[in-house]
């Protein structure tokens, strides 16, 4: 029995060659080929943190994915039965030293994501791009000179109303490149979700609430706005089109937005941070 | 779902001619008391129907026979009519806004960036319509408005007043169902 087992060949040494080889390839792939291409993109500081994240974590997935694999069809190959000879395995018995090599290595990979994930939360993308309340706990630096745009969802359309140029509202998003953008989002109907997906911004549109949102564009261009919470009829057809432009195009474009819109801004109202119209007359 | 029958815009010579009411109730089954918008076939009957079809790349011109009342917009901005081809009438009146609290309904089609508020009857209006269809001889608000198409596809369009009465924050029921105040408009 023991001069069989030293003939028989060390599968678990050919597994993990296979599987070391496969992820020398793989991973710098997934960094360097795949990665440029994860989403949502790099149009934003927030965005490319998240981009960023997307490309670790599917480079820590690649040598797992491979271990599976590689286990997987190894045995398909080598282990496929012949013959009409039906006869039990070898019995597996634990091995302590692996399952401590498995509890440490996996308790490492998620407390130092944890870590990271936590830094860039707090510290680095300051909220990360997601809707942080009426009182965000992570401001960035130069926060209070932030470009306040007030996101308002409706049934069914967004519009935005910028409170430092005469609190004029309208159907188009203009962001000016590399200035700090602080979205302050809202709903006069339903829970809708401002989802500006190249930004890398997602923040919930609740009636009564200010959710404000930090991004910093980095790219001239445009992305698209969507809705990210089930909110009725058209809730497909919620989607418009935002763009980056750059500071002057940026003026230019508020400049006659005012002009387009100066007959309605009579009857907007004041800016406020939340609205609660109550229908003047018989609905609701 | 219920997709109510498509209905042909008129052609003309310049393009294509939509006819429209709205209605407080429409008065028969199985919703008699929503509110609805009705569509003039070719032939010009009124059909209970909001899906509709009209020529690509061409001037579309919209008569609305505005039957209800006013309800107010709760955004006071689509009272701005937008995307049309000049200015918006009331009862043959240019009317660059409308003020918000006017409103009955609005014919908006976002995606084409067409947006019409609609202004409602008086409240202490005599002879009001109360089942559909409607005629000239009861209280109204004729609204006329052009705009042009681009090329073929099919848009929603939607009221953006909250006019389904005795529903939450007035926007179910009829707000949420296609042929009351959301329809398909197929540009072919």
């Amino acid at each position: 029995m023991e001069a069989a087992r030293s003939r028989a060949p060390r599968h678990g040494l050919g597994i993990l060659w296979i599987w070391i080889v496969l992820s020398a390839i793989a991973i710098p792939l997934v960094i360097f080929v795949l990665g440029p291409h994860l989403p949502p993109g790099k149009m934003s500081s927030e965005s490319t943190d998240q981009t960023n994240a997307n490309i670790v974590m599917t480079a820590l997935l690649t040598p797992i994915i491979l271990i599976v694999l590689v286990y997987f069809v190894y045995s398909l190959i080598v282990f496929r039965a012949s013959g009409d000879t039906v006869e039990d395995g070898e019995p597996i018995r634990g091995h302590g030293p692996t399952q401590l090599l498995w509890i440490v290595l996996t308790s490492v990979i998620v407390l130092s994501l944890a870590f990271w994930g936590s830094y860039t939360l707090v510290q680095s993308a300051k909220g990360a791009g997601g809707g942080q309340g009426p009182s965000p706990a992570f401001k960035p630096t130069g926060s209070k000179a932030a470009l306040p745009i007030q996101v308002i969802g409706q049934q069914w359309n967004w519009t935005f109303r910028f409170p430092t140029y005469h609190a004029f509202e309208t159907r188009e998003l203009e962001i000016p490149v590399h200035r700090l953008v602080a979205f302050h989002v809202t709903s006069i109907d339903v829970t809708h979700s401002f989802w500006a997906y190249e930004l890398g911004v997602k923040a919930d549109a609740v009636p009564g609430v200010d959710n404000v949102a930090y991004v910093t564009p980095r790219k001239l261009g445009r992305f698209m706005i969507r809705c990210a919470e089930l909110c009725g009829l058209w809730h497909g057809h919620m989607a418009v089109h935002g763009r980056v432009v750059s500071d002057s195009a940026f003026q230019a474009w508020a400049a006659k937005e005012q002009v387009l819109n100066r007959q309605i801004i009579p009857y907007l109202g004041p800016y406020q941070r939340v609205y609660v119209p109550e229908p003047k007359h018989r609905a609701g | 779902m219920v997709v109510p029958p498509n209905v042909a815009a008129a052609t003309t010579p310049g393009g294509a001619r939509l006819t429209l009411q709205t209605v407080a109730s429409l008065g028969f089954k199985p919703h008699p008391d929503w509110v609805s918008y009705l569509v003039k076939d070719p032939q010009g009957k009124w059909i209970h129907s909001t899906n509709l079809t009209v020529p690509a790349n061409s001037l579309i011109h919209v008569t609305i026979y505005q039957y209800d009342t006013a309800t107010g917009l709760r955004n006071p901005f689509w009272g701005l009519p937008q995307g049309t081809v000049g200015l918006a009438r009331v009862n043959g009146k240019p009317i660059p806004v409308l003020n918000p609290d006017l409103a009955s309904h609005t014919f908006a089609i976002p995606e084409l960036h067409v947006t019409v508020p609609l202004k409602g009857v008086a409240d202490n209006a005599k002879n009001q319509c109360s089942v559909a269809p409607c005629t000239l001889a009861e209280a109204h608000n004729t609204i006329t408005f052009v705009f042009r198409t681009k090329g073929r596809g099919t848009f929603r369009w939607q009221c953006f007043v909250p006019c389904a009465a005795g529903f939450i924050l007035g926007f179910g029921g009829p707000m949420q169902s296609l042929g009351y105040m959301d329809g398909l408009l197929h540009v072919v």
